[in-house]
């Protein structure tokens, strides 16, 4: 859906994106995280058309940037940094505008639909300048879908929305998810892209890594179990370290944690021998490193 | 065509629900028509209506054979039409300056540039929002300035005077020429500032031609005549399309974005 080679944008001698490369596929929620000032709202306004590239190319849901962009800002959903509204019209003038100007065909229908499917239709006639930034980030999202676009780019979506803002919008998110949307989404909430994204870059002026949050958790950290038991002995750890399996054993109080490459296979084992040693195993569970960990990481390298 | 009346639309939707705007396009146009009949009213009920020995000579030119009250008249007339060609450069600078500065500071631009609009029709739209109520306004007052000066002294050879081509050129040629003048200036001055009121000031810089044919008229130095109409028309014919390109590149998505402060 989303295809970039090489892409660059330079304004004067600073590099704002160096020759960033990367696949998005249709359907897909890719995470696209960095710092502030990283690149990332440039290179999405590269990929919407907005502005164009200095190096390299970029094929979005089929179309060229730079060759094809009045296709391109046809076929896509953008949501940018701030909402932007147009403070003194109506929710409904809002939308009626953008629908028309995107050549939606059921003008009408288009912005009912979105105002009713984000809890704005009794406030319709309200003007946008009188809503709480919940609002107006709901009513910027449903602008960037009046014309159904396959692609949708999200700068910041639940930037400044308190908890259940923020919340209304991941669900919306999941939604577009489910509904088989390509969604771009920039965002500095990690545990927001770990809880939505196939995928995540990690970016900073050029693209640092990029795979699943499990993939990369694994990459960076391997995979760990933690067993809790009633009591720790240090010749348990020492049993355990000697099975050729186990990359790594920790004791931390009365804890276990071992490093795994197959903890689905080789669980069961380590439980075993651990009943053997005369241990009482209390429950097991994965060590999840955050994606805070991984970005920081990636970021600081 | 229809993304160009959508913006035009939306621009007269939130642009006209701005008092100061709509106190300008309204006002102005009430003010330089009551001030003109107010004075012609005055002069009429003086004795004699006026002296005639008192006028620039060149003016003599445009007299004619008319009598010397109607010529004093059409000497004053002759002031007013400066006045309403004020209009289409007043009225216009305010609704720019508020429309595409007011884009700026709510930070609207952007999803709109991201629509599949183009930056002409999207230029087009706001200058012609900004130029239509300017036109529409200057052309009003014109014609209720008409209808209303006999009912306030004017002799009939004033009357047929206005309907002269001078008029005629000034109010519908050289008037919207101004006004895109207008626009493109306050586009270009837009692009540099982030308050409406400082734009609407700088802007309001395209006045000042204006009142220096104001005191050329009245020293005697400027005649307003069809001559001096032509070539007022080429030259602002000239300075629109420099001031539409110079606009046009300052309109280019990229430069909004990454250039304008």
């Amino acid at each position: 859906m989303i295809t970039i080679e090489g892409l660059s944008k330079k304004f004067g001698d600073f590099m704002a994106v160096e020759s960033l490369t990367l696949s998005v596929a249709e359907g897909e929620v890719f995470g696209f995280l960095g710092p502030n000032g990283a690149g990332k709202t440039t290179t999405v306004r590269m990929l919407t058309s907005l502005i164009g590239p200095t190096g390299g190319r970029a094929v979005v849901n089929g179309f060229e940037v730079g060759r094809d962009d009045q296709a391109i800002r046809r076929s896509v959903g953008i949501l940018t940094e701030t909402p932007g509204m147009y403070d003194r019209l109506s929710a409904e003038k809002n939308l009626t505008i953008f629908a028309k100007l995107y050549g939606v065909k059921d003008v009408a229908g288009q912005v009912a639909k979105y105002l009713r499917m984000l809890g704005l239709w009794e406030r319709r006639g309200d003007e946008a300048g009188s809503f709480s930034k919940g609002m107006r980030q709901k009513l910027a999202i449903a602008r960037a879908l009046l014309h159904e676009p396959k692609v949708v780019f999200l700068d910041e979506p639940t930037s400044g929305l308190d908890p259940e803002a923020a919340k209304l919008v991941r669900d919306f998110i999941a939604e577009l998810k489910a509904e088989g949307r390509t969604i771009f989404l920039c965002t500095h909430n990690l545990d927001e892209a770990d809880r939505l994204c196939t995928r995540i870059g990690i970016f900073k002026t050029r693209l640092l890594t990029v795979d699943s949050p499990a993939a990369l958790r694994q990459r960076l950290y391997g995979r760990k179990v933690v067993f809790h038991m009633k009591r720790l002995e240090p010749e348990w750890v020492e049993a355990l370290r000697a099975m050729p399996f186990v990359k790594e054993a920790q004791a931390v109080e009365s804890k276990l944690v071992i490093g795994l490459d197959d903890p689905e296979a080789q669980n069961p084992i380590l439980i075993r021998r651990l009943v053997e040693l005369g241990a009482e195993v209390q429950f097991v569970g994965e060590l999840r490193h955050s994606l805070e960990d991984i970005y920081l990481q990636f970021i600081h390298q | 065509m229809d993304k160009i009346w959508t913006i035009i639309d939306k621009e007269w939707a939130e642009v006209f629900k701005n008092r100061l705007v709509l106190f300008t396009i309204a006002f102005l146009p009430l003010i330089f028509t009551v001030l003109p009949l107010g004075i012609l009213y005055g002069v009429g009920s003086i004795e004699g209506g006026g002296n005639n020995t008192d006028l620039p000579p060149q003016f003599f030119e445009l007299c004619g054979p008319i009598a010397p009250d109607e010529c004093f008249q059409i000497y004053l007339i002759n002031q007013f039409l400066v006045l309403f060609m004020m209009m289409p450069v007043i009225i216009p600078v305010s609704i720019a300056a508020y429309s595409i500065v007011g884009e700026k500071t709510t930070r609207s631009l952007e999803p709109l540039l991201a629509t599949p609009i183009t930056t002409i029709e999207l230029l087009t739209g706001k200058a012609l929002a900004a130029v239509i109520p300017a036109v529409l306004a200057t052309w009003i007052s014109f014609i209720s300035f008409i209808i209303l000066a006999p009912l306030f002294g004017a002799k009939p050879g004033v009357i047929a005077y206005i309907f002269s081509p001078v008029w005629l050129l000034a109010i519908f040629v050289a008037g919207p020429l101004m006004a895109v003048v207008a626009v493109n200036f306050a586009v270009i001055i837009s692009s540099r500032v982030t308050d409406p009121r400082a734009a609407e000031q700088m802007a309001a810089v395209v006045v000042v031609p204006m009142l220096a044919i104001v005191f050329g008229q009245l020293a005697g130095v400027i005649v307003l005549n069809v001559p001096f109409m032509l070539t007022a028309i080429t030259i602002l014919l000239i300075i629109d399309i420099g001031l539409i390109y110079l606009g046009a590149q300052l309109f280019q998505r990229e430069t909004i974005l990454t250039k304008w402060k």
